[in-house]
């Protein structure tokens, strides 16, 4: 089962979450595999301790101009659609942190002085934390664009029975990138009006990407009773309802696993593993 | 005129909320929601809408399947695993080469190199800006469409229109929401501004998550201060993050205590200082003092 843990509105408890089903899950016996997508911000690795056993950068595709074969045609400069090489009429300038990788000028040069060149992203990190297989990201300062690393991500997966995705927060390229190819997506939300808000944005993303969905409302009982109702009149699962507890808040501000400091957290991931086996297979 | 952005690194931390109680505090000022894919102050500010422009980050490809001969030269050329062997039949073809929309990064290769000129390339409408009127000050706010490209580009949108409202109108000071992480939205909302003000929560993550963004704020040489929200959840940690603060050489913009009435006021559609006295709305406004002080002596 490929799950993926999402949001749209950031700090209601994605993490907590994907962390927790990882661990309890490979706790059950089943092999599972936790990818941390929210590469800007990765903070997985704080909850479940990884072994990192391999390291190692990513990078993206840029042109490189040779500029004794340039005929100062101005063809690179007319198919790329997002200002990263420019040409001059004595001299083509490139912007590598522009460039998307797409390859354009390097198909449309008509005498080959342009080549690919890698510049470095992120890294890649991947190991073992207990019986989960971990792998994540760690986009370089700076940097804007993850999507490139989120793939590398997902595509260093090892097979699994179970595949946890951490998704980053948000609705746009970020969110789609590590989204994609789910069988299954927990969307994680608080119960008050912010949450609200941007679940409604979350449920209008992954229905477009036809991701079979369901819902957790996290700190339950703090905020008001619409999400609740929003879920009961959009017919959308609510796969679970977890309680702002203190002594939970208070493990995770230390770095502890919710399901390692409460045996009540345990059975309730325990039940929410039951419930998505039923949901992915639908 | 100053430009002050709030951002967290971490999301969650109640960034909006206490963007929401500055907004209230602030005079002459300007306000400019930059978390374009999921923006939440008008949950509190009830803006009324005055203007409103559709955004368009770029272009996007679109296959005629009329002129379409499978021959699948843009399937090979595409990068971005955006082109699908599923569109509809067109009488010499059984079924033709489709784009998926959401996987389209609008680079334009595919239509470039398609002998039969049978993609279309056209500006894409990723979103929609706004100009409305609160009760702090005018507002300048975008939705980004769902699953939409280009959040940085609407973010500067934003910022620009907030600035020339700001020149337009006298005012002295544009308050900007910024999103969470430290990527594309992030970096727009952020370069060039007056200064930053970092919220984040006593936790390993948010003190994990405020290096990356403080380190963030440093590499584009922005003077930032850090402010922890709900810091009697941990206190330990708190004064860990302040000290982590102190040695970067990042200003401390106060602490703010956890109180359900911030909850109880974003019900209220309200922001936690409009809200009456409550012991946390008189830390955001010893956090406004810090910072409008640090504001007035910016560059």
């Amino acid at each position: 089962m490929k799950l993926a843990v999402a949001s749209g509105k950031g700090g209601t408890g994605k993490t907590t979450v994907a962390t927790n089903l990882a661990f309890v899950a490979a706790s059950q016996g089943r092999s599972v595999a936790y990818l941390d997508c929210d590469v800007e911000e990765p903070n997985g690795a704080i909850f479940l301790h990884p072994q990192i056993e391999e390291d190692r950068p990513v990078g993206v595709a840029v042109p490189k101009v040779d500029a004794d074969k340039c005929i100062h045609c101005g063809k690179c400069g007319e198919i790329c659609q997002y200002s990263a090489i420019v040409a001059m009429d004595d001299q083509v300038l490139t912007f590598a942190e522009l460039c998307h990788s797409c390859g354009g000028c390097e198909l449309v040069c008509p005498v080959g002085a342009i080549s690919e060149d890698q510049r470095e992203i992120g890294r890649l990190q991947a190991g073992r934390a207990g019986n989960v297989q971990f792998v994540q990201g760690l986009l370089n300062i700076g940097q804007a664009m993850s999507p490139p690393l989120i793939r590398a991500v997902k595509a260093a997966a090892p097979p699994a029975d179970m595949t946890v995705v951490d998704c980053p927060p948000g609705t746009s390229c970020p969110v789609i990138e590590a989204v994609r190819g789910a069988e299954y997506v927990v969307l994680v939300t608080e119960p008050t009006p912010f949450g609200l808000h941007d679940l409604k944005l979350a449920v209008e993303t992954v229905r477009k990407l036809k991701s079979p969905f369901g819902v957790l409302i996290n700190r339950s009982d703090v905020g008001d009773l619409q999400t609740r109702a929003f879920c009961d009149r959009s017919r959308i699962a609510v796969l679970a309802e977890i309680p702002d507890v203190r002594e939970v808040a208070e493990a995770y501000s230390r770095g502890v696993l919710a399901a390692e400091a409460s045996a009540h957290y345990r059975e309730g991931f325990d039940r929410l593993i039951e419930r998505l086996d039923k949901e992915a297979a639908k | 005129m100053k430009e002050l952005v709030v951002i967290s690194g971490k999301g969650g931390t109640g960034k909006t909320s206490i963007v929401a109680s500055l907004a209230w505090l602030a005079e002459k000022v300007v306000l400019a929601d930059c978390d374009v894919d999921a923006a939440d102050l008008h949950l509190v500010l009830t803006p009324e809408i005055i203007r409103r422009e559709s955004f368009s980050g770029g272009k996007r490809a679109r296959i005629k399947a009329g002129h379409c001969t499978a021959c699948g030269k843009c399937e090979e050329l595409c990068r971005f695993d955006a082109i699908f062997f599923d569109g509809p039949g067109n009488g010499r073809q059984d079924r033709t080469f489709r784009v998926d929309p959401i996987a389209c990064e609008g680079c334009g290769v595919c239509a470039w190199f398609c002998a039969e000129n049978a993609i279309e390339f056209a500006p894409a409408v990723n979103g929609e800006w706004f100009i409305s009127r609160t009760r702090c000050g005018p507002m300048v706010h975008a939705r980004l469409g769902i699953a939409e490209e280009n959040s940085g580009k609407l973010v500067s949108t934003v910022r620009t229109e907030a600035r020339r409202l700001a020149e337009q109108r006298g005012l002295e000071l544009v308050l900007i929401d910024g999103s969470p992480g430290i990527g594309c939205p992030v970096i727009a909302s952020i370069t060039g501004a007056s200064l930053v003000l970092i919220v984040t929560e006593p936790t390993l993550s948010g003190l994990h998550d405020l290096e990356r963004v403080a380190a963030l704020t440093r590499h584009f040489e922005i003077p930032a201060m850090v402010c922890v929200n709900k810091w009697d959840l941990n206190a330990e940690t708190a004064a860990k993050i302040e000290d982590y603060a102190r040695q970067r050489g990042l200003a401390s913009a106060g602490r703010v205590r956890y109180d359900r009435a911030v909850t109880q006021a974003q019900i209220e559609r309200k922001s936690v200082v409009e809200q009456g006295t409550s012991p946390c709305a008189e830390d955001i406004r010893a956090v406004w003092n810090a910072v409008r002080t640090a504001i007035e002596t910016s560059a």
